[in-house]
């Protein structure tokens, strides 16, 4: 492992959803605020900065990764995926974005991107929860607007009838 | 009909959000990702760890030192800069927006870092070095009533600061002719559905302009913008406020921003720089907003066949340490409606406000709603099994009847439209409340503990704005009556013919740009992705008004209706340009598929964009004293929204829609958990605008409405310490907790708003808290309810209160004064060294610097009396502590006696501990036990946290203390020393 000064800003360099991206950070800088203040990105949203709320999600060699219980440097020469790599390069949503839209998933979309990530990862092990599944994977997300209603509808209806 | 049908194509249609694209991709820019100037510094906030304490003196030289630091301010600097925040009341209850010689709850501000980055900023908030003298703190708000409490502002020379009395009709009558008196007390706790994105403000002091320019997730209302002005000291037009298109959440929590914006246009100020601060979680679940505690004592004149002929009601609500504008909301925005859904002319009110050293109470969802339905629908189903009746059965008897519509309620409410009677009948049938109630029967033969529980209520939307004024004396208001709500919006069309809308609603997540979106399309022909809402905000250029912003669901009924108007303006005046070009009059134009045309001949017509760009490139062509361009402006306030009268009657909201829920719950004997089997809820919000948006609206309330129901509370230990300070602690709903209810649905419009639309987003907040209540209630055959019904209470009910487990009873432990959240252990662990090596590194200060985690310094000052100072962090706690820790009834080297405390920004501890030492196989048996009370910000982190934390931290003694006296591996241990080495080791 190697030993890093902790006062000094160290040059941090990873993938962000497919492009390589340097900045530096303070060992003790959070890979959430990172994301955020030294790269510029908008999806690694900070809610409780304890682990529990995981509005920070983000994934981390295809690893489900809260963004506030990592730290910048442990992603050095890392993949890392955000909400912003899920939609086509010509700008379309996929198929399980437009499923959350299509069934009020979302309100105030703080939460979104997060959940979409822990989503993008599950969906990959268990292709077709069921409702109790799915509930049960969800429940590692805060959500304070929706009740949930809308999102598990939405995660039903893609993995029923999805073509991607 | 085909008319009507063509004119509102989208609107009440399930139009998916124009809000989501942005939002599922990630791009949206919320408060934090909005962009600051070069130079923007970073603020921190160090708290008060104490409920009620005097502040000594405040140190900030060696904070001052840090390299990156800019300024540190204290409560001394803001003192000096501005004025103390307005309050509704008079009452010399002075707050600015750092605490001034006293500190009144746990998590006030107290001082302010502020420097480069916000990791700086908090390291120099550890080395601020605050003396506090504590006070003896008031938490309970019965006990805040008695006359030895001690008081929160000595000059007000009570915790009462407000008492006012109300009669309407002849309750005394009432009563006296009544058959039966019904007498009820309940409590409602405190909670806040806590947004998921803390507070976030900006602010840049322009100082050539005497100007303060402020970015903040604001949501008004407005009112508190002159509160923050005249703080500042400055006219209302040099407070610029900006919000962003995006925000993660409001449900009222975020006007309460407003001291913080102060606070952070102060620092611009001093430093000359621009400031930013975020609020972090344990920030915002100590010290930003809590729904009030509220005490009712209620009593209900009955007749024997079921009828209410009246209610008394003696409200206390508990506001905290401070009455921040515009408290105390809660008691008075509800007034109008006391009697909720029903026909009930003789009312009695006493409403008290309460101060107690917790954190000063705010907008939440519901406002007020939450705490009064609670006890007007507990009281009721006390009556109904009184009198043995169906509970049901007493609703239906008393509820304002059909068919009398505008109603004037006891207590002033114009109650607009409905048609209670049917839509119950609607719920029960359509939830098919018989089939439930064989379920019951079926699970209570098979000896399961099942409740049926139902709450009907009347939601209140778009405040008036004059609702607080029945706080004050008759004479008093009459000097400045207060009444109305403005709503503003704002429809501009450019050259080439796109269409945007401005609009003050602030929205938090809710949809306001589809609904405007729907409605302006309507109005002008349009499809809705033809027309570009902005609904960011800034007070120097968009309309608004006091009324401004997003709270009591006001956007419904009053925005659309401010945005129909400017879109109908638009509308005119266009009709005005192509009737020149088309010979047909303006009025008979109509305007469809992006066209205005005669619709008698629609061959004869301009496309839209034609006919607005004629007022951009060719103004000299107008009709006679057109003005040129079209943006035009929507002001609505509606009539019905007048000042309180002579009889303290006041129609406190413009809109009142009916909720109706039942429930099942089939409670877990064994572990007490309430499982909702099945929820029903009636809604007549009047004209729906957008069926997707209302369900998802219903959903959210619901969601933490099972919240305040089961799970949420801001608990406080007796002094003061708050002891739910993590998403740990303050649990809230998941996915797995949240069922579906089942949403029935009845239109009954309103007549007081053109669009016919009320509100539908805070109903769920004030009737499922007291229909699962009242479940519990008929599954348990108890009166005594307290919220949130948790599995301990719930046990409590059943099998009685839990002993705790024996093996967890620390022996021989002096007593701690036990009040805040204790912490106690017992353990036993294996160190790879003889006795005599353990007790002389535990002994040798230099050893045990170097075994103790994170201990910076640790100092011989007396005879077996240490001085620390430790760094240590708890989840999402850290700082740095100093401690003080005295050895005694030594028998070396086999046993001793430890106590002391420490104390740092994040908090205190006192604790005391016994180790001993055996000679094992090649090592010592070390066992210990400890109790240690902790207060402060620390306590706030709750036990699985602070578990976790203890064992990780035990190990890490362990392992050094074995490297340093045997330097081997040391074994696991059963770990639990840490505390006590906590309390050791931060103090030795």
């Amino acid at each position: 492992m190697p030993q890093l000064n902790k006062d000094a800003r160290h040059s941090v360099t990873l993938t962000l959803n497919g492009d390589e991206v340097t900045g530096y950070a303070e060992p003790r800088m959070l890979l959430s605020d990172f994301l955020t203040h030294e790269i510029g990105i908008t999806s690694c949203h900070v809610g409780c900065e304890h682990g529990v709320c995981g509005a920070c999600t983000v994934l981390v060699d295809g690893t489900v990764m809260r963004g506030c219980l990592t730290l910048a440097v442990q992603a050095e020469g890392s993949t890392v995926e955000t909400a912003e790599n899920l939609a086509s390069d010509e700008g379309e949503l996929s198929e399980l974005q437009q499923a959350f839209k299509k069934h009020h998933g979302l309100q105030c979309g703080y939460c979104t991107p997060g959940i979409l990530m822990s989503l993008t990862a599950y969906l990959k092990e268990n292709p077709k929860p069921t409702e109790e599944e799915l509930r049960d994977m969800l429940s590692g997300h805060l959500c304070r607007c929706t009740g949930y209603v809308g999102m598990v509808k939405a995660v039903l209806d893609y993995c029923e009838n999805r073509t991607d | 009909m085909a008319d009507v049908a063509e004119a509102k194509k989208y609107l009440g249609q399930p139009v998916e959000r124009v809000e989501d694209e942005i939002l599922l991709m990630g791009k949206a820019q919320y408060s934090d990702h909005l962009p600051t100037r070069a130079g923007t510094q970073h603020a921190a906030i160090l708290r008060s760890p104490h409920a009620h304490a005097k502040i000594i003196s405040i140190d900030t030289s060696c904070a001052e030192k840090i390299p990156g630091v800019v300024a540190v301010m204290t409560g001394e600097d803001v003192k000096e800069m501005s004025e103390a925040f307005l309050i509704v009341l008079r009452q010399p209850i002075n707050q600015w927006a750092l605490a001034v010689e006293k500190v009144r709850y746990v998590g006030e501000p107290v001082a302010m870092v502020v420097a480069r980055d916000r990791y700086i900023a908090e390291d120099a908030m550890a080395e601020i070095d605050v003396v506090y003298e504590t006070l003896k703190p008031i938490i309970d708000q019965e006990e805040a009533i008695s006359d030895d409490a001690p008081v929160v502002h000595e000059a007000v020379g009570s915790n009462v600061v407000s008492t006012r009395d109300f009669t309407y009709g002849d309750p005394d009558g009432a009563f006296a002719e009544a058959d039966k008196v019904v007498k009820m007390k309940v409590r409602y706790p405190r909670n806040s559905q806590t947004p998921l994105e803390g507070f976030v403000v900006t602010a840049d002091y322009h100082e050539g302009e005497n100007l303060y320019d402020v970015a903040s997730n604001y949501q008004g209302p407005f009112t508190s913008h002159p509160v923050m002005s005249m703080a500042l000291r400055v006219k209302n037009s040099q407070l610029r406020m900006r919000t962003p298109q995006w925000s993660g959440g409001g449900f009222g929590v975020k006007v309460q921003i407003f001291p913080y914006v102060v606070l952070i246009c102060l620092a611009s100020k001093k430093t000359g720089k621009p400031v930013k601060w975020v609020e972090d979680k344990l920030e915002h679940l100590s010290a930003a907003a809590a729904a009030p505690n509220r005490l009712i004592e209620m009593e209900a004149a009955v007749k024997n066949d079921g009828t209410v002929t009246g209610f008394r009601f003696d409200q206390q609500d508990d506001y905290g340490a401070f009455l921040r504008a515009p408290m105390p909301g809660p008691l008075y925005r509800t007034h109008g409606i006391l009697t909720g859904a029903y026909d009930i002319k003789n009312l009695a009110v006493t409403n008290r406000v309460v101060m107690t050293n917790k954190c000063p109470s705010a907008m939440v969802r519901g406002f007020g709603g939450p705490q009064m339905y609670y006890a007007i629908e507990r009281i009721m189903q006390k009556v109904a099994i009184e009198l043995d009746m169906d509970p049901l059965d007493v609703i239906r008897k008393n509820l304002v009847p059909v068919g009398v519509f505008p109603y004037r309620a006891a207590a002033g409410a114009l109650i607009d439209s409905g048609d209670y009677p049917a839509a119950i009948e609607q719920a029960v049938n359509e939830g098919a409340l018989e089939e439930l109630k064989k379920r019951r029967d079926e699970k209570r033969a098979a000896g399961k503990k099942y409740g049926i529980g139902y709450a009907a209520i009347v939601e209140p939307a778009q405040s008036n704005m004059g609702y607080l004024s029945n706080i004050l004396p008759l004479d008093e208001r009459q000097r400045n009556p207060k009444g109305g709500a403005v709503a503003n919006a704002t429809v501009n069309v450019d050259p080439l013919g796109t269409v945007s809308v401005t609009a003050d609603s602030i929205p938090q997540g809710q949809g306001h740009m589809t609904i405007l979106s729907q409605i302006v399309a309507d109005v002008l022909g349009l499809t809705p992705d033809h027309i570009k809402v902005n609904l960011d905000f800034d007070t120097a250029k968009d309309a608004w008004s006091i009324a401004t912003g997003n709270y009591s669901s006001r956007f419904s009924s009053a925005t659309t209706v401010a945005c129909m108007q400017a879109a109908e303006k638009v509308k005119a005046k266009l009709a005005r340009i192509a009737s020149q070009t088309l010979n047909v009059p303006a009025e008979d134009l109509e305007f469809a598929e992006g066209k205005i045309r005669d619709p008698a001949n629609p061959e004869n017509g301009i496309n839209f964009y034609r006919a607005a760009g004629a007022a951009h490139w060719t103004p000299g062509n107008l009709p006679d004293e057109m003005e040129p361009c079209v943006r035009e402006t929507g002001s609505w306030s509606p009539p019905e929204l007048e000042s309180p009268n002579d009889k303290d009657q006041i129609n406190t909201s413009l809109t009142y829609g009916f909720v109706f829920d039942f429930c099942g719950v089939e409670i877990d004997e064994d572990t007490g958990e309430v499982k909702i089997d099945k929820y029903v809820t009636m809604h007549d919000s009047g004209t729906i605008l957008n069926p997707l948006i209302a369900e998802g609206q219903v959903h959210g309330a619901f969601a933490w409405a099972v919240g305040c129901a089961l799970y949420e509370e801001f608990v406080y230990g007796d002094d003061g310490s708050f002891l739910t300070g993590t998403f740990a602690d303050y649990l809230v709903p998941t996915s797995w907790e949240v069922p579906e209810p089942q949403i029935v649905h009845m239109e009954s419009p309103s007549m007081v708003t053109p669009l016919g639309a009320k509100g539908i987003a805070e109903g769920n907040c004030m009737s499922t808290p007291v229909c699962l209540a009242n479940a519990v209630a008929d599954a348990l055959d108890v009166e005594d309810i307290t919220l949130p019904m948790t599995p301990t209470r719930i046990s409590a009910m059943i099998h009685g209160e839990e002993k705790p487990p024996a093996n967890n009873k620390p022996a021989a432990v002096t007593p701690v004064k036990g009040e805040g959240n204790v912490l106690r252990g017992t353990g036993e662990t294996f160190v790879p060294a003889a006795p005599q090596e353990v007790w002389n590194t535990l002994l040798d200060p230099e050893a045990l610097a170097a075994v103790i985690p994170g201990c910076h310094k640790l100092d011989l000052v007396g005879e077996n009396s240490y001085e620390a100072d430790v760094s240590l962090g708890v989840g999402p706690v850290r700082g740095r502590f100093k401690a003080n820790v005295g050895l005694s009834e030594m028998v070396e080297p086999e046993k001793a006696t430890l106590s002391g405390g420490l104390i740092g920004p994040l908090g205190a501890s006192q604790g005391s501990g016994h180790v001993s030492l055996s000679a094992a196989d090649r090592g010592t048996t070390v066992t210990y036990d400890y109790a240690i009370e902790l207060t402060g910000t620390v306590a706030s982190v709750g036990g699985r946290l602070l578990e976790g934390a203890a064992k990780a931290l035990v190990n890490q003694f362990f392992q050094r203390l074995g490297a340093q006296v045997g330097g081997g591996p040391v074994s696991e241990g059963t770990s639990w020393w840490r505390n006590l080495l906590r309390s050791l080791g931060l103090a030795k």
